[in-house]
């Protein structure tokens, strides 16, 4: 099997060698790619338009919302399908052939635990601020998300599921999830209600108090805000689900 | 670009992409999957891709990494190649 | 000096080639279930890293307007705070008033979609490791041969 996977990633790889003499030159301003009419229109009109300085914000929740509500949706279905997997109760343990659940007893350590304590309110404002402002610089839902999870992952890491569970209870988690989900397509269907297409958002301004460019300005920020709150949700709930063995109720 | 760096960062990235394959602790191999993700994120904010570095250097560090080594931890450590 | 011109123009896509194609034999031939999940991981990074360096001009900036470029400072008697409210009726002399030359900047359109392609990666990710644990439970080992040993005797 070994060689023969051997020889088939070695023809692969000489048919794309082979493939590399076509492409354009690297950092080339006349490629194909850059010459792109799209491109150079997203260059040039994502500020009239939107209002909005950071182009690949603008692209990712107002040109192209549509892909960001199924990555949405993928995120969320990536985290009920491992619930779906992994959940058991613990007496059924007796019944597995491979012994997975090692406990490990221990009590926080002073200085890590101090550290934490003092990092994951900071951690929790900076992803704050990256959700919020990420119309002006790199940033945006997903990346605040990531972080805010992370510091839940960090609750975890330094505490136990326990404590991490008084504060964030599993129910309101997956109460969340849902929330962003459904803040995003609502977004798209209150514009649909007004009479334009779905996830058009100019039609808002008849609701705003704002000027077209400003409607579809602030419907990306709550549309990044919804894609804040499942990825916020499913990162914790991915990570506890692993890490517990699907029993929630000692961890690594 | 400066091609120089370039060139350097792309071999390091070759050879702990190699190295995350190749050692038989998978803890170890979890720990050189973070180092890989971080020298992609560097890559990326060279080609003035900051937005994509960014999310890169906030999942490969903070998440992937992390699940990685929760699995390991409740499987087996030791792999057989 | 012709050859080394031709090399350093493009030795980064044979890079890039080199670390995708390590990625694939991982997944095809290594024993091991999560050392086949990086692979796919090294794969699916190495193809993210292709198609950004598409976008990449040489000279070019971050594509982020800059303060100066938002608000202008021109002497018709707008100031910088009007600059987003008068977006609605003058936007046609707004384009051109800002001088957004397209040369400037790198193209946003392979980042927007690169950056789903993480988020999907990493959900990924997670689902194999999932199923890994799971297999785990039901046969005692992460190894491939042993759980196919393990299903063939079992029949």
């Amino acid at each position: 099997m070994k060689t023969l996977s051997l020889i088939a990633v070695v023809i692969t790889g000489l048919l794309l060698l082979s493939a590399v003499h076509d492409f354009p030159d690297w950092a080339d301003p006349e490629s194909p790619a850059s010459d792109y009419r799209l491109s150079q229109h997203y260059i040039t009109q994502t500020f009239p338009e939107t209002g909005v300085p950071n182009m690949v914000t603008a692209v990712l929740a107002d040109y192209r919302g549509y892909d960001t509500m199924f990555e949405t949706v993928v995120v969320f279905t990536a985290g009920i399908a491992i619930i779906g997997l992994l959940r058991r109760s613990p007496s059924s343990r007796n019944k597995d052939k491979g012994k997975a659940t090692r406990t490990y007893k221990k009590k926080p350590d002073l200085i890590v635990d101090t550290t934490c304590r003092l990092l994951i309110p900071i951690i929790q404002i900076f992803a704050l601020y990256v959700i919020a402002h990420g119309h002006h610089s790199p940033g945006g839902g997903f990346q605040g998300g990531v972080i805010f999870g992370a510091s839940f992952i960090l609750i975890t890491l330094t505490r136990d599921l326990q404590a991490a569970q008084k504060w964030v209870p599993e129910k309101r988690i997956l109460n969340l999830a849902g929330i962003g989900v459904l803040l995003y397509a609502g977004f798209g269907f209150a514009c649909m209600l007004l009479g334009d297409n779905f996830l058009d958002y100019a039609i808002l301004h008849k609701i705003m108090p704002a000027t077209p460019t400003e409607a579809r300005y602030h419907s990306m920020l709550g549309v990044e805000i919804g894609v804040a709150f499942t990825v916020t949700a499913i990162m914790f709930s991915i990570y506890s689900n692993l890490a517990s063995n699907g029993e929630m109720k000692e961890t690594l | 670009m400066i091609w120089i760096f370039d060139l350097i960062t792309l071999i390091f990235l070759v050879i702990t992409a190699l190295i995350s394959l190749q050692v038989k602790d998978l803890l170890s191999a979890a720990m050189v999957f973070g180092v890989y993700s971080f020298l992609m994120c560097l890559l990326w904010a060279g080609m003035e891709a900051v937005d994509v570095a960014f999310t890169e250097a906030a999942v490969g560090a903070g998440v992937s990494a992390v699940f990685l080594i929760a699995t390991v931890l409740r499987t087996n450590r030791r792999s057989s190649d | 000096m012709e050859v080394f011109d031709a090399i350093s123009a493009k030795f980064n896509y044979w890079i890039y080639i080199i670390i995708m194609m390590i990625g694939l034999y991982a997944m095809m031939s290594k024993n091991n279930l999560v050392k086949k999940l990086i692979g796919m991981s090294i794969f699916q990074t190495a193809i993210i890293l292709f198609y950004v360096s598409i976008g990449v001009k040489e000279g070019a900036t971050i594509p982020i307007l800059y303060h100066e470029q938002v608000h202008p400072a021109h002497d018709s008697g707008h100031h910088g705070s009007d600059t987003e409210h008068a977006a609605d009726e003058h936007v046609t002399a707004h384009a051109t008033d800002l001088h957004i030359e397209p040369d400037q900047f790198t193209n946003p359109l392979p980042h927007v979609l690169m950056l789903t392609a993480i988020v999907v990666g990493v959900a990924t990710l997670g689902l194999g490791l999932a199923l890994t644990q799971k297999l785990y439970r039901e046969f005692g080992s992460i190894e491939e041969s042993e759980i196919l040993e393990s299903i063939k005797s079992a029949k």
